[in-house]
């Protein structure tokens, strides 16, 4: 059975929210599917029932207001979903606690949202390294410190969330290192102070953490991280701008837990299996594809808001979630011209206004060429293939020239997250190896299933002689 | 007028074109490959990699033995791995028909000289331990085997490099025209002067063809490919059905592809552009219900390589008629499997020798018009 909607969005995060939101309110009929249990996405994620938080932090009041209107909005909620196949114009398959189901409508809005990066050093893949994205979703959700004692590592402003998160539930930082020197985030500052509200987040965890007395090294970064079979020190030295190291004293940290990130990378994996156009643009994550300005693609019925379709933040995603709704109930005919520009105007006026202080903060989170030119030949860039750097500049050695060649020569990115981790640095090291850019090396070919399916789920009862089996190749 | 600068110009750089290539500048032909991507990247680098008699047409069993033998020693001649594993092969039946089914076609693929044997039950599940208790028969050969697709590209560049061949890729061809005695080829970055030339364009043959006006219909086939995670050995050999709709292996790094020939959507055009989800599912289900244990895996990706089918689904290989020092070479069925023994004989007739083994001309796949 496959249910038929006008509108499909695909992503519960403030962009597939504020999408799925303005659709129906416009008159679509919306299904809204996530992976999670509950709306929120990464940004303004739900904390688990009974922890009793305080709902405090302007994420947090801003996802339970999100909430709450989805509640009465009357949009079909399919959360826990596993969304595994997007295909056709449109139809979303996805795995739940159900089983399996199908969805159809003409148009999708892709809010897939971003995953993080980390850019290899030697030691990334020992146990107690996590990522900046998955030590907030244990401080925000599960009330969980991610280690007795943690360096916090990396670059952009979620560095200084997770310190002071990590100080307020009363956890160890033992060290900050921030890629940028103090230099870089005075030149922000007029695009930081756009947005006093944000700005003073920042501060409060700048407070926070001097109150700590958390050693901050602005201007350093990770050198290797070290231990038998756990997490035990970290070393870390200066580096420049572009995330080069440079000379001058390593220091070393005693520790059980580092989290690292780099920046974010757009998950846009649906434009991308239905084959939209997509264009590379480094500051807003890598590749992206081309929208005009209310999220819509090259592939008609099809929109992409959101971090997934380049990386802005969370607020600026909510308000290009609301352009993008608009936007599909327009082009379905549900709102006539005169509605649907004033109701987009204060979208656009807030995407407009939020635009300095996003800027600052993707210029933070872009990924840094030297930091990537630095990588050891022997550290290991695909942790699911256990693919090293020297094994990919040896795949550009012996010919390969984009990244899928050099993914059939190597395996690299074959693994069970299709590269989602690896490919930007991949394509990267390919890019830089060759001397050429990002264009010329492309991305990974898109793949379903979106995320690893289990089989027997997929399989479902079935007969054998209900398989519907073609007629046999000629003999 | 400008003298032709090769001997010989293949246009197609897959398994077919590229082994071509190999052994005709092997024999002392100046030669050049061009393909408008990498080598390699279209079927013969996305095919299940399976190396089977018991998928193989009929007449083509004499040429898929002999490229079985040249696959399996790749190292020798190739100079390259390309992770081939040798191994007993099984074509499963299921119910009486399928058991009618199998027992006409290994017949038949006998008779042409494949070692297939039919083999009850018990046998089945010595030889394949993983293999499900439900089947009735199955049909058994001791050549089989596979090998990894997607290193074929990285394996034939080096050697064609060592051989001398120039290798021109991501050099679309966009026209070929006769020219002092030989043939020009139209590319972007200028044209590419060679005396003979060889089509070798898989399911592109039919609009290469049109460049010498000729009309060669070539039909897309879109297959349909999974592989799971990787996972504990489920399964030792390679694994079909009677009616030819299941490939099945587990590779030495413990992933499973899942193939068959199950339709997805696209065309020469756009290449393999979407998966049809109950067509995976369906092929996923013949998979688990022949290996059961494979459903405690996760599916980890799934994509669709083209494959080409001529009219009789028998290869498109031999002289094209009334062009001189023009051939054409590919649309085999199961290509992969077949491909390095047909390109070899194409290869053997272009140097001057007599091939021997039949090659499969045109000429009956051409409508008496065609000017």
């Amino acid at each position: 059975v496959i249910r038929k909607a006008d509108l499909l969005v695909l992503g519960a995060g403030p962009a597939g929210c504020h999408a799925a939101l303005a659709g129906a309110e416009a008159g679509l009929d919306v299904v809204l599917l996530d992976e999670q249990d509950t709306a929120g996405g990464q940004g303004w994620r739900a904390p688990l029932a009974g922890l009793g938080m305080a709902r405090k932090g302007a994420d947090a009041l801003a996802g339970d207001a999100m909430r709450q209107r989805l509640a009465r909005s009357g949009i079909e909620c399919r959360f826990g979903r596993r969304v595994w196949s997007v295909g056709g114009r449109f139809r979303l398959d996805a795995m739940g606690p159900d089983g399996a189901e199908a969805f159809e409508a003409e148009r999708l809005i892709a809010a897939t949202g971003a995953h993080e990066r980390v850019v290899p050093f030697p030691g990334w893949t020992l146990p107690g390294v996590i990522g900046l994205a998955g030590a907030t979703v244990l401080l925000k959700a599960q009330a969980v410190l991610p280690g007795k004692r943690v360096v916090v590592a990396g670059a952009g402003p979620l560095l200084f969330a997770v310190a002071a998160g990590i100080i307020a539930k009363g956890g160890e930082v033992a060290a900050i290192a921030d890629m940028d020197g103090r230099l870089a985030w005075m030149k922000r500052l007029p695009g930081l102070a756009r947005r006093l509200d944000l700005l003073r987040e920042g501060l409060g965890w700048s407070l926070s953490i001097l109150g700590a007395r958390v050693p901050l090294l602005a201007g350093h970064g990770i050198r290797r991280a070290l231990g038998e079979n756990q997490l035990e020190t970290v070393v870390i030295g200066p580096v420049d701008g572009a995330g080069a190291p440079v000379g001058g004293a390593e220091r070393t940290f005693d520790c059980d837990a580092l989290a690292i990130g780099h920046g974010l990378v757009p998950g846009g994996e649906a434009p991308k299996i239905l084959r939209a156009a997509h264009v590379f643009d480094r500051q807003r994550g890598g590749w992206v594809p081309t929208r005009d300005a209310y999220g819509r693609c090259s592939i008609a019925g099809l929109y992409a808001c959101g971090d997934g379709a380049g990386i802005a933040g969370a607020r600026p995603s909510a308000a290009a979630g609301t352009l993008a709704g608009l936007a599909a109930a327009h082009d379905a005919g549900r709102l006539n011209q005169a509605s649907f520009a004033a109701l987009a105007e204060p979208a656009i006026q807030q995407l407009s206004a939020y635009r300095p202080f996003a800027a600052a903060v993707t210029e933070a989170m872009a990924l840094r060429g030297a930091q990537v030119a630095a990588i050891p030949p022997e550290t290991v860039v695909c942790r699911c293939e256990d693919v090293t750097r020297a094994e990919i500049d040896a795949a550009v050695d012996a010919g390969a020239t984009d990244i899928n060649q050099m993914k059939h020569f190597t395996r690299c990115g074959m693994g069970p997250c299709q590269g989602r981790m690896c490919g930007d640095i991949a394509a990267e090291l390919v890019a830089q190896r060759r001397g050429v850019g990002r264009e010329a090396v492309g991305f990974w070919t898109q793949r379903v299933p979106l995320r690893p399916v289990a089989l027997d789920q997929l399989l479902g009862r079935f007969d054998y002689a209900d398989i519907p089996i073609p007629p046999p190749a000629p003999l | 007028m400008t003298a032709a600068t090769y001997d010989l110009g293949v246009i197609g750089g897959g398994v077919v074109g590229s082994t071509l290539a190999l052994f005709a500048a092997r024999g002392g032909l100046r030669t050049v490959i061009l393909d408008r991507g990498p080598l390699c990247r279209e079927a013969s680098g996305v095919n299940a990699g399976t190396l089977t008699l018991q998928m193989t047409r009929v007449a083509l069993i004499p040429h898929a033995m002999r490229a079985h033998a040249m696959w399996a020693s790749a190292r020798d001649w190739l100079g390259h791995d390309v992770g081939v594993v040798v191994c007993d092969g099984l074509s499963l039946a299921f119910t009486e028909r399928e058991a009618a089914l199998l027992e006409e076609r290994a017949g038949k693929r006998r008779e042409a000289g494949a070692p297939i044997r039919i083999v009850g039950r018990d046998e089945a599940r010595r030889i394949e331990p993983g293999v499900s208790d439900k089947i009735l028969l199955a049909g058994h050969c001791a050549i089989d085997g596979y090998a990894n697709a997607y290193l074929t590209g990285q394996a034939f560049r080096a050697a064609l490099i060592d051989a001398g061949v120039t290798v021109l890729e991501n050099r679309a061809v966009t026209g070929l025209d006769r020219n002092h005695g030989g043939f020009v080829a139209e590319t972007a970055e200028g044209p590419v002067r060679f005396k003979r030339v060889v089509l070798a364009g898989g399911v592109w043959i039919e609009p290469m063809m049109r460049w010498l006006g000729i009309h060669l219909p070539i039909k897309t086939l879109v297959n349909q490919l999974s592989v799971t995670e990787r996972i504990r050995p489920v399964m030792r050999t390679v694994v079909g059905i009677a009616s030819g709709l299941l490939s099945l292996k587990q590779y030495p790094h413990g992933t499973v592809v899942i193939g068959g020939g199950w339709q997805g959507l696209g065309d020469r055009e756009r290449g393999g552009v979407e998966l049809v989800p109950d067509r995976l599912i369906g092929n996923i289900r013949l998979a688990c219900h022949a290996i059961p244990e494979l459903a405690s895996a996760r599916l980890a990706r799934a994509w669709a390589g083209l494959e080409a089918e001529t009219a009789d689904a028998l290869p498109a290989a031999g002289p094209i008629p009334g062009i001189d020092d023009a051939y054409v070479c590919g649309s085999i069925h199961s290509g992969y499997t077949s491909g390095p023994a047909i390109a070899k004989l194409m290869a053997e007739m272009i140097l001057g020798r007599e091939p021997d083994l039949p090659l499969f001309p045109i000429d009956r796949l051409l409508k008496a018009d065609t000017p």
